[in-house]
């Protein structure tokens, strides 16, 4: 059997990071049960607002916890916008649209970061980058603590507000029931972008998480949707619970691997998990059927 | 009984890509009144109830709420003027409870009185009490039909309309929701009663109209129309 002076470390630096795949995850999740598009730019945006908190550290000082305040609802403004202005005009209400759009769109934000910034890896400093607190006999950083609980709360604003607010509730009637919507007077246009908006500021909040423990460059957003997208099956489609139980398990899934399997096959069981759960369950673990 | 007028449609032509409808509709609503619209399937009820409710816009015609014309207003600003459609399928939001389908109800009109109206409503169906924390989905088809009709009167309107209310009910429910329907009425409630369900529907109504391929082919008093030979023939058999 493993030492658990090994294996303690290694789960909580799996379940710190499980709970930002988890928030990444919440707004992918959230735009495809409503809008029933998968959002192929959300890595890309990912990158944007992960962007966005560097500059705002490297130019203006702002550090990262504080540039919450800024980034999350620049994210939902863009969001709002994108949907309003560009994916909905240009869908012409056929989900193949949608999706070729979002493709495009996330082709474009990428090489305009590459062109603008280069293809370097940025980090930034803080003053509690080497931080770290003790717990159960493990070190573990103080920003991966801020992470992990930064997207609990974060995940329970979200239900909170989707469960007992008027427009949390017209989007989830929307989700199942667009014309029913429509009849008691729910403005689609705008409660589809105020949704598409709301996925987008997950990332915005993601990106002031995780910025001081991690890093920024153009191509940063595929290692995380490609793992969102797991989550997000492993959940089931749609599934609020679901991405976040889903997030948490990949996470540790993730660490576990790296443990046994050396870091370069630490993903092998993502996959792994991602395959079985198609062959077995496709619906996810908390997904209904369509 | 009858009132002053609370809708008036005036030549309503309507349809869908390059096929027409709605050939020229004329009705006329009175507050207070039950109005029955009949016919059969297909002649273009629901599309009638579309250009109502402000799902689809009319190709020509206009309709008048309250005096103010509304044609063309779309959804939600009909719910703002008054008028509540229940649709033919009920199209209740299946992943929620019956009270969030309630609440949800009330998402542009008559907010305030939310609480009050949700009371007054489950006095009215008590079979949705006992559902209230229920996914509506889980719902049986006629306890979703009084879901559905909750739903529409949370806005308070001034008129509803209910489209083929009794469509997959058991025989014995029908006959409740008729009384239902007289119920409401008889509290104060303007209804337009769009049904296949002919000699029920007069039963009740104060005037009927007879929708036939598009246009309205035959109107009047409900008990006039009962006696109509063309009428039997057509749609009593007798």
């Amino acid at each position: 059997m493993i030492d658990p002076v090994i294996l303690i470390p290694s789960l909580i630096n799996g379940l710190t990071t499980g709970a930002l795949y988890a928030l990444v995850a919440l707004g992918l999740t959230l735009i495809y049960g409503v809008l029933h598009i998968i959002n192929f730019a959300h890595g890309a945006m990912l990158m944007m607002a992960l962007y966005g908190v560097f500059f705002l550290n490297r130019l203006f000082g702002i550090d990262p916890y504080v540039a919450l305040l800024i980034v999350p609802p620049a994210m939902f403004a863009i969001g709002y916008a994108l949907q309003r202005g560009i994916i909905g005009r240009a869908s012409h209400g056929r989900d193949e649209n949608i999706l070729l759009v979002t493709l495009g769109l996330s082709i474009i934000i990428e090489n305009m970061a590459l062109y603008f910034f280069r293809s370097d890896t940025r980090t930034i400093e803080t003053p509690y980058s080497f931080e770290v607190v003790e717990f159960a006999g493990a070190f573990v950083p103080v920003a991966k603590v801020v992470a992990f609980f930064g997207a609990l709360v974060t995940a329970a604003l979200l239900w909170a507000f989707m469960s007992k607010t008027d427009l949390g509730r017209a989007i989830r009637a929307l989700a199942k029931e667009r014309k029913g919507a429509r009849l008691v007077g729910i403005n689609v246009d705008h409660v589809f972008a105020m949704s598409f908006g709301i996925g987008v500021a997950c990332l915005g909040v993601a990106a002031c998480l995780l910025m001081p423990s991690y890093y920024v460059n153009p191509q940063v957003g595929y290692g995380f949707v490609l793992i969102a997208f797991t989550t997000v099956v492993l959940g089931g489609m749609g599934s609020f619970v679901g991405a976040m139980i889903g997030g948490l398990v990949i996470g540790v899934v993730e660490a576990m691997g790296g443990l046994f399997l050396g870091d370069s096959l630490g993903q092998f069981g993502i996959f792994a998990i991602f395959i079985l759960i198609l062959m077995f369950r496709p619906t996810g673990l908390l997904g209904h059927k369509v | 009984m009858s009132g002053e007028p609370i809708l008036e449609v005036s030549g309503l032509r309507a349809g869908y890509g390059a096929v027409e409808v709605l050939r020229g509709v004329d009705l006329t609503i009175r507050r207070g009144d039950i109005v029955a619209l009949l016919g059969s399937n297909g002649v273009g009820k629901t599309t009638f109830n579309a250009v109502l409710s402000g799902l689809i816009r009319p190709w020509a015609g206009k309709v008048a709420f309250k005096g103010s014309d509304i044609t063309g207003i779309g959804a939600a600003s009909v719910v703002d003027a008054g008028m509540s459609l229940v649709p033919e399928g009920r199209l209740i939001f299946p992943n929620m409870t019956v009270k969030e389908n309630l609440i949800l109800g009330s998402y542009r009109r008559a907010r305030g009185n939310r609480d009050a109206n949700i009371d007054k409503i489950v006095a009215i169906f008590p079979r949705l009490k006992e559902r209230f924390e229920q996914k509506a989905g889980t719902l049986s088809g006629g306890e979703q039909q009084m879901l559905a009709i909750g739903r529409g009167m949370m806005a308070e309107p001034e008129l509803l309309i209910l489209d083929e209310p009794s469509l997959g009910l058991s025989p014995l429910l029908v006959e409740e929701m008729f009384n239902l329907i007289r119920r409401l009425n008889e509290e104060g409630l303007t209804i337009l009663l769009v049904e296949q369900n002919v000699a029920q529907s007069l039963e009740i109504a104060t005037t009927g109209y007879v929708l036939e391929n598009g246009a309205i082919s035959l109107s009047g008093p409900a008990a006039t129309l009962m006696d109509d030979p063309n009428l039997q023939r057509s749609y009593l058999g007798i």
